[in-house]
């Protein structure tokens, strides 16, 4: 468990980077609140051995964290790590028996319910100047928004964008720049290199497979490729939507959460490619400009059904 | 003794919302707000309270092969009234349960109750069966609809209490209700057993 | 009294007695309840069309309006959905001593984020906005039902005329201030007050030879 928080650490350091102190509050708060959380949920409802010592809340907690927007209200983080804890994992028996991934139903319950503060993003200080309070659109807001309105992709990616100071950032963040994380967004969710390098130490030290990541981002890229090819000014290109959005995060760290996921390899990639596919649904049709969370909690709920048809070969008789 | 047993058997033992799950459809859709959790409650108990007696008194006169459309057209009378009366006499309240006024005519506690307790018992008893349970279901919707306000809007009964910032909105919204339900059984369940 | 038998003659003559004494019941309380729900529906659009137009007395002229896919591509290029023609837009002319004040104009959007909601929109002779009024609306409580709140005020106090040149929200460009988080709503009331820019428009180019309006 503890080796997902060192994976963690690279993306961590680059939001810190990017959007500065805040970053270092908000994940500390948030850590130190999911455990707090277990801890008095197990020590006074259930009764129970305290199993806060396994990491689990920890990683909770960082989830939570690098699934908000750094400017958000410090309450309402802590309200969604209530959720992760209190609703999400205790409420069903605590650690293996959740059907949901905290972190996600913590994000998902925050967006719903905070739609303003959920989607204020702050730009990144290397982008909007000095000032810390600017806020602006994420990249797949920008293309979900223009395409929307008659907007043609490809000027899309090169307009200028307004941004909450009255001032124009003066074009979308290009394709390095989304690839190290330069954009607007959740501050854990940003650099797709950052996280990358964290799950390539997962797969080293065998935390996690490559099934559901792989087949995750393929499927969507995939799918994304095919609209992209049949009309570039429609559809943003497949490459935009890896980087993008909470792509990466999801497919690497919280889709392959072992508890709320497949047990089996073949499982595993259904599981991934379905995530894909309704992420990429939402994020071209859907009312959200993005889908990873709802994905990700939709096959959640499926798991056992897809446990069910995809047995590990040990058990199956 | 007995009375008073059929007239409180509806609020906690056999609960209708809490303990025999019956009427999810109205619970989990008009509760954003405690005023619209109780004007549905009463509008369901008027229903009740008329087409248990009404059935017990008509209970003999009724071949038992069409006993359910029987029912049904008495149950459907009943909520057509409501509906008329409450949309000429309270259009507040029209306005927020719309549509979920003739839905009692399908809400299983109404024909729950005609079946299981109007048909057999006495016209007495079937009122006050009818009363109970409806009291037991106003009781939980407007509980429900508190708990829902509160953190949703921020307020109880329409009255501010906190301000506009701290609304959770999902608690109006459907998943909140199926949030508030749920953690609101389980602590009905909890008191029931600690008892 | 023993039960009755389930046979054919009971089960009819029982069904037969009990829908009878339900539909006398029903039709009893029907016109018992029907002058006042009338009375809640007219005092609603009365209270809306005082709303939308302030300072108003006179009578008022209800004219229906049929919005014709032409119409709309015409005056507002947004305006293209040709399945909801057969909806009417309903304006209320309204004459004062001096000839036409302006109108108080029942419209509607379909754009809306939950199904369609109604709303009332006073203009003045040129079109100039006065007033907004919702009539009925299932939007989001807390974003999109804001509508109903005093976001809608910046319709009359900003002095818009639709009637020149169609609203929009300022994600499109527009003008109107979106509700934050509810773009979709506010959009949808753009819409429908364009709605009733158009049908007002279509009206008065019928209604202009006889402005004192004093034969109607």
């Amino acid at each position: 468990m503890w080796s997902v928080v060192v994976a963690l650490l690279p993306a961590f350091l680059v939001s810190v980077y990017y959007f500065g102190i805040p970053v270092i509050v908000l994940t500390l708060v948030s850590v130190g609140c999911c455990i707090l959380f277990e801890w008095l949920i197990q020590h006074f409802m259930f009764k129970g051995k305290s199993t806060v010592g396994d990491g689990s809340a920890v990683i909770t907690g960082l989830l939570v964290a690098f699934n908000v927007p750094a400017n958000l209200p410090i309450w309402i983080l802590i309200l969604g790590d209530l959720v992760a804890i209190g609703i999400a994992k205790m409420a069903f028996g605590g650690l293996g028996k959740n059907l949901f991934n905290p972190a996600i139903t913590a994000r998902v319950f925050l967006l719903i319910s905070f739609p303003v503060q959920m989607t204020t993003w702050p730009v990144p200080r290397t982008l909007a100047g000095v000032a810390d309070a600017v806020t602006g659109p994420t990249p797949l807001g920008v293309i979900k928004e223009g395409v929307k309105n008659g907007g043609v992709v490809d000027s899309l990616m090169n307009s200028p964008v307004p941004l909450s100071n009255n001032t124009l950032m003066e074009h979308m963040p290009n394709n390095v720049d989304m690839l190290l994380g330069q954009m607007g967004g959740s501050f854990g969710e940003v650099s797709a290199i950052a996280i990358l390098i964290g799950a390539l130490y997962l797969l080293f030290k065998k935390v996690i497979t490559w099934h559901i990541p792989v087949s995750f981002m393929l499927t969507a890229f995939v799918f994304a490729g095919i609209f992209w090819l049949v009309d570039p000014t429609q559809y943003a290109n497949p490459f935009f939507h890896l980087v993008t959005g909470g792509m990466m995060l999801g497919a690497c760290f919280m889709a392959t959460d072992m508890v709320t996921s497949p047990t089996s390899p073949r499982g595993m990639l259904v599981f991934g490619a379905g995530c894909g596919l309704i992420t990429m649904i939402i994020r071209l049709w859907g009312a959200y400009p993005e889908g990873v969370s709802f994905s990700i909690l939709i096959m959640n709920a499926l798991v056992p059904l897809i446990d069910k048809a995809f047995k590990p070969k040990t058990f199956a008789k | 003794m007995k009375k008073l047993r059929i007239l409180f058997n509806g609020i906690l033992k056999e609960n209708p919302i809490f303990v025999l799950v019956l009427g999810m459809c109205p619970t989990l859709g008009v509760t954003t707000s405690a005023f619209n959790g109780f004007g549905m409650g009463v509008a369901t108990m008027f229903v009740l309270m008329l087409s248990n007696a009404l059935i017990s008194l008509l209970k003999n006169f009724i071949p038992d092969m069409v006993r359910i459309p029987a029912f049904i057209v008495v149950i459907a009378t009943f909520v057509s009234i409501v509906d008329l009366l409450i949309q000429g006499f309270v259009p507040a309240l029209g306005e927020s349960l719309g549509l979920f006024i003739p839905l009692i005519v399908v809400n299983c506690i109404v024909l729950g109750r005609a079946e299981a307790f109007a048909s057999k018992n006495g016209v007495l008893d079937s009122m006050l069966d009818g009363i109970g349970m409806g009291l037991g279901f106003t009781l939980s919707l407007t509980l429900i609809g508190s708990v829902r306000e509160i953190l949703g809007s921020g307020s109880i009964f329409g009255f501010q209490i906190l301000p506009e910032s701290t609304n959770i909105l999902v608690f109006v919204l459907a998943p909140g209700a199926f949030i508030v339900l749920g953690f609101l059984m389980a602590l009905i369940r909890h008191l029931q057993k600690t008892e | 009294m023993s039960k009755k038998e389930s046979t054919l003659m009971n089960m009819l003559l029982a069904l037969l007695v009990i829908a009878t004494v339900a539909a006398a019941a029903l039709a009893g309380v029907y016109l018992l309840t029907k002058d006042s729900i009338d009375k809640v529906q007219d005092d609603k659009e009365q209270q809306a069309m005082n709303n939308v137009l302030p300072n108003f007395n006179g009578k008022t002229k209800s004219v229906g309006v049929l919005l014709t896919a032409a119409d709309k591509k015409a005056a507002n290029p947004q305006l293209t959905d040709a399945k909801d023609d057969k909806d009417s837009v309903y304006v209320n002319l309204a004459y004062d001593q001096n000839g036409l004040f302006g109108a108080a104009v029942k419209t509607y959007t379909d754009k809306a984020f939950s199904g369609k909601f109604t709303i009332m929109v006073g203009f003045d002779q040129e079109g100039k906005i006065l007033g907004t009024a919702v009539i009925s609306a299932s939007e989001t409580p807390g974003l999109g039902d804001k509508i109903k709140s005093d976001w809608a005020n910046q319709f009359k106090e900003k002095g818009w005329n639709p009637v020149e040149k169609p609203l929009s929200v300022n994600k499109d460009g527009g003008e109107v201030q979106a509700i934050t988080a509810a773009t979709i709503s506010s959009r949808a009331f753009c819409d429908a007050v364009n709605r009733a820019a158009m049908a007002y428009q279509k009206v008065l180019n019928v209604e202009k030879p006889n402005q004192k309006g004093e034969e109607k």
